[in-house]
């Protein structure tokens, strides 16, 4: 069978005749190239493939959404609960905000912009900005968290627990499943930051630094809503 | 980073050496596919032998069987079945089927091991990720398990039913045993699930962006490649959903929360709420927001394989292929639209009734473009009657004699009296239970040599089709009557005709009750052909070449099983649609999709 020089011939042919029937025999000019014989990459993948970014990128988009469809369904139950339709006597006793949220909110804001920062600073090789502006970033992160926990222990102390009332009940959830998902971000912060130290930031690390922090904008804004949500969206 | 790129020897196909990580804690696609479908299968094994002691029980209710007294000592004492163990046996059964053999087999199964392949790629996007959701969903399986020992020495799990429906769910054990310990097992199995789920839906997702050879644009994309990339899509928006409410409802458990408990309830003579609290229905619609679309989870995967294989054995293209693929996004998306149809009695404004009702319908549209398409398909075909053929027409019969039932149910009117009863029943195992299993024996029969390199009994195969394509009919086509007839489902007996006991109306359905369970005990015994076949056929089937059935798709340009790394060095490159059968003019009936344009053929390019 022979090869007509045809508008396919655009895309990589290198196959001849019966394109991978014959594998092996016809395989040079391929775009994918193997990698080294003993790579730790899984079988079939090279270390190009572990460093493409836009896998990642697109995996992450895609798992924003999921963890989005998550909160979303959560806030249909915290209105519904909330309409005074729904049950006969009505229960809906707010919380008092604890006044360390506004310091929490601040920080996680200004965690976004320093984790923004070191992405770029990393873009234009500037490392010792980056190790500076990815440290800040991972200790406001865990900042968060504690602030986090003080507002649970202020709430503990006026005797509000999460069984007391619906939007106590709401607010510990909510809280808590947010700080679960942003201890992810956490994590993959300090492997960056941790590397960042040791100098070793490889192609793979960067793209480890632009997923995690459009993970992080992602956790910033949901936590930005949840607040709304919880103390500014009422009735 | 060391950037030196050494030549690597033709075979060396990247098979890890190691036993654990090439056959347990593999990330090859393929090797985590057989491990899905192996999961699938012994899931789909425990769930029938459930169902099986069920019919047992209908049949014959109060009769007293020393082989119950022997596998099940302490719940069944006197070898009959206890009202508290029939409902633990249809959760069990339900939960099992649902999750882990109708959303696990055909998307963890098939999809992992099939789409690779059928793109072109060498592995799912994240090969990490990929055995990580396995092993999620293998631990979750064993939770699940262990639910059914929560009350030892009984063996009685949460007896809620899959849809676990709360309040009696969310009280503890004071609603019956297993509602307690039973139920926290239950629903952390569910979570798990739901995380697992959700990470392969990721991985699918990202694989069919980035992952796909040259030339595989998407309207040159197999069908099936279309479908499992649209339940990907269904999974990671209605599994979050199902995650968020199973959470709400497992702190209701542990934390003492009020959710879905509401105000003033009494659950066996206690006030379990002091105050005001929280609504039941609340979890319905969260719940039914999953649950919908949790049904085109189980059977679009199956709709994709039919047109597949419709046109792969009638040697024909497949008819309407972008209408196939709208109607595949279509059903899709109008799945997330319909959840209040299974709430219908659930006290739902009449408006909102009518909305759900008239959107069902609309749900037609794309389903019986697929029907009328799988027909346009096989009309005039050279019809080659393979078993996976079999199989897959058994998928269209079943899918509109199962479908046609849910134009009544989608409608409030109609809904309202065949509501909870064996209609319902019928209809669901018809369109969802068993054309699902239909499409995932045609995916066996059919991927069987890819998988493992060797030819299933095509005998064994015809007969394993016929009795089962007969058995599912006689089993379901009498439960619409029952139906009818006002049988409520859930009930561990309609009418024992022995001691009087019972609803006298339907004292009349009693042989008919008999023959379901007969025509189930016999439809199991055809499953162990079905069993049979495959060990036999693993050990001493006839090896398969490469391409056995003269297929178009790109799993069978390379040999069966495919090499560790699928495609190695010779990334596939895509010249043609994936349905280029009969083409006129050519040499052979079928053109691979990598065949490169031959001088003879002058067929348009799709």
């Amino acid at each position: 069978m022979s090869t007509t020089v045809n508008s396919e011939s655009k895309v990589n042919s290198a196959s001849t005749g019966a394109g991978i029937h014959s594998r092996g025999s016809g395989g040079g000019g391929n775009s994918h190239k193997p990698g080294d014989g003993d790579d730790p990459w899984p079988p079939g993948f090279t270390r190009d493939d572990a460093i493409e970014p836009n896998k990642f990128r697109i995996g992450m988009w895609v798992a924003l959404a999921s963890i989005l469809m998550l909160f979303v369904s959560l806030t249909s139950a915290y209105i519904l609960r909330q309409s005074k339709g729904l049950s006969e006597a009505h229960d809906w006793f707010p919380l008092r905000m604890p006044g360390v949220l506004w310091l929490t909110t601040a920080m996680l804001l200004v965690s976004s912009i320093t984790i923004e920062m070191a992405r770029r600073a990393l873009r234009r090789s500037r490392y010792g900005w980056f190790r500076l502006l990815i440290s800040l970033t991972t200790l406001l992160g865990l900042g968060f968290l504690a602030g986090q926990l003080q507002a649970w222990l202020v709430l503990v102390n006026q005797g509000v627990y999460v069984y007391s009332h619906p939007h106590s009940s709401f607010f510990y959830l909510l809280t808590s499943l947010h700080a679960i998902h942003l201890f992810g971000g956490i994590i993959a912060l300090l492997i960056v930051t941790v590397a960042a130290h040791r100098l070793r930031i490889t192609r793979s690390k960067r793209n480890a630094v632009d997923v995690t922090a459009l993970y992080w904008h992602f956790m910033d804004g949901l936590w930005i809503y949840l607040f709304v949500l919880l103390f500014f969206w009422r009735q | 980073m060391a950037d030196v790129i050494k030549p690597v020897p033709e075979d060396a196909s990247h098979k890890p050496k190691h036993f654990l990580r090439r056959y347990v804690f593999s990330t090859d696609h393929k090797v985590i596919g057989i491990q899905y479908w192996l999961l699938a299968l012994v899931s789909v094994f425990i769930g029938m032998g459930l169902s099986a002691l069920m019919r047992l029980q209908l049949a014959w209710p109060g009769e007293r069987f020393a082989l119950l007294k022997a596998i099940l000592p302490h719940a069944a004492q006197s070898g009959n079945i206890s009202p508290d163990l029939y409902l633990s046996l249809v959760t069990m059964h339900g939960t099992l089927m649902i999750f882990f053999v109708l959303t696990t087999a055909p998307q963890g199964g098939f999809g992992n091991f099939i789409l690779p392949l059928q793109i072109g790629a060498r592995e799912m996007a994240f090969p990490t990720l990929n055995m990580l959701s396995f092993w999620l969903t293998f631990v979750s399986l064993l939770v699940l398990l262990t639910a059914f020992f929560a009350s030892a020495p009984n063996v009685i799990g949460p007896i809620a039913g899959w849809t676990m429906y709360p309040p009696l769910s969310a009280v503890g054990e004071i609603a019956g045993p297993g509602q307690g310990t039973g139920v926290v097992l239950w629903l952390l199995s569910i979570a798990i699930f739901s995380v697992a789920s959700l990470l392969g839906s990721i991985n699918f997702i990202t694989t069919m962006f980035k992952m796909r050879a040259a030339g595989m644009t998407p309207l040159r994309l197999p069908l099936t490649c279309w479908a499992w990339f649209t339940t990907a899509g269904i999974a990671l928006l209605s599994f979050p959903v199902l995650l968020a409410a199973g959470l709400l409802l497992l702190s209701d458990h542990l934390i003492g929360t009020h959710f879905f408990i509401p105000a003033s309830e009494y659950v066996s003579g206690q006030l379990m709420t002091a105050e005001a609290g929280g609504s039941p229905i609340l979890w319905q619609h969260l719940f039914w927001f999953f649950g919908h679309p949790e049904v085109y989870l189980a059977i679009l995967p199956g709709m994709g394989l039919t047109s597949h294989l419709l046109s792969t054995f009638a040697r024909k293209p497949v008819f309407g292929y972008r209408a196939m693929v709208a109607a595949t996004f279509g059903i899709g998306l109008l799945g997330f639209l319909i959840w209040g149809h299974h709430m219908f009695v659930s006290g739902m404004s009449p408006y909102a009734a009518t909305a759900f009702s008239l959107l069902t319908l609309v749900i037609g549209v794309p389903s019986a473009v697929k029907t009328f398409n799988w027909l346009g398909t096989i009309w005039r075909g050279q019809m080659r009657f393979t078993t996976p053929m079999l199989f897959a027409l058994g998928f269209v019969s079943l899918f509109v004699s199962g479908g046609l039932t849910g134009l009544f149910l989608g409608q409030a009117a109609i809904d309202i009296p065949l509501h909870d009863t064996y209609f319902v029943v019928a209809h669901f195992h018809l369109i969802m239970g068993v054309a699902a299993v239909f499409s995932l024996f045609a995916a066996t029969y059919f991927w069987f040599p890819k998988m493992f390199g060797r030819m299933m009994s095509e005998r064994l195969g015809k007969i394993h089709f016929v009795a089962t394509f007969i058995g599912v009919y006689a089993i379901f086509m009498p439960m619409y009557l029952m139906g009818i007839a006002g049988a409520p489902r859930r009930y561990a007996f309609h009418y024992n005709p022995a001691t009087g006991e019972g609803l006298q109306y339907l004292a009349g359905l009693v042989p008919l009750t008999r023959f379901i369970s007969y025509a189930a005990f016999i439809t199991i015994a055809a499953q162990l052909v079905f069993i049979f076949n495959l060990v036999w056929s693993w050990r001493r089937g006839a090896r398969a070449t490469d391409n056995p059935w003269e297929a178009t798709t790109l799993e069978w340009a390379i040999a069966s099983p495919p090499p560790a790394d699928n495609f190695g060095d010779a990334a596939p490159v895509v010249h043609c649609g994936p349905y280029e059968f009969s083409v006129p003019g050519a040499a052979r009936d079928f053109r691979m999709q990598d065949e490169p344009r031959g001088a003879a053929s002058k067929q348009r390019e799709p």
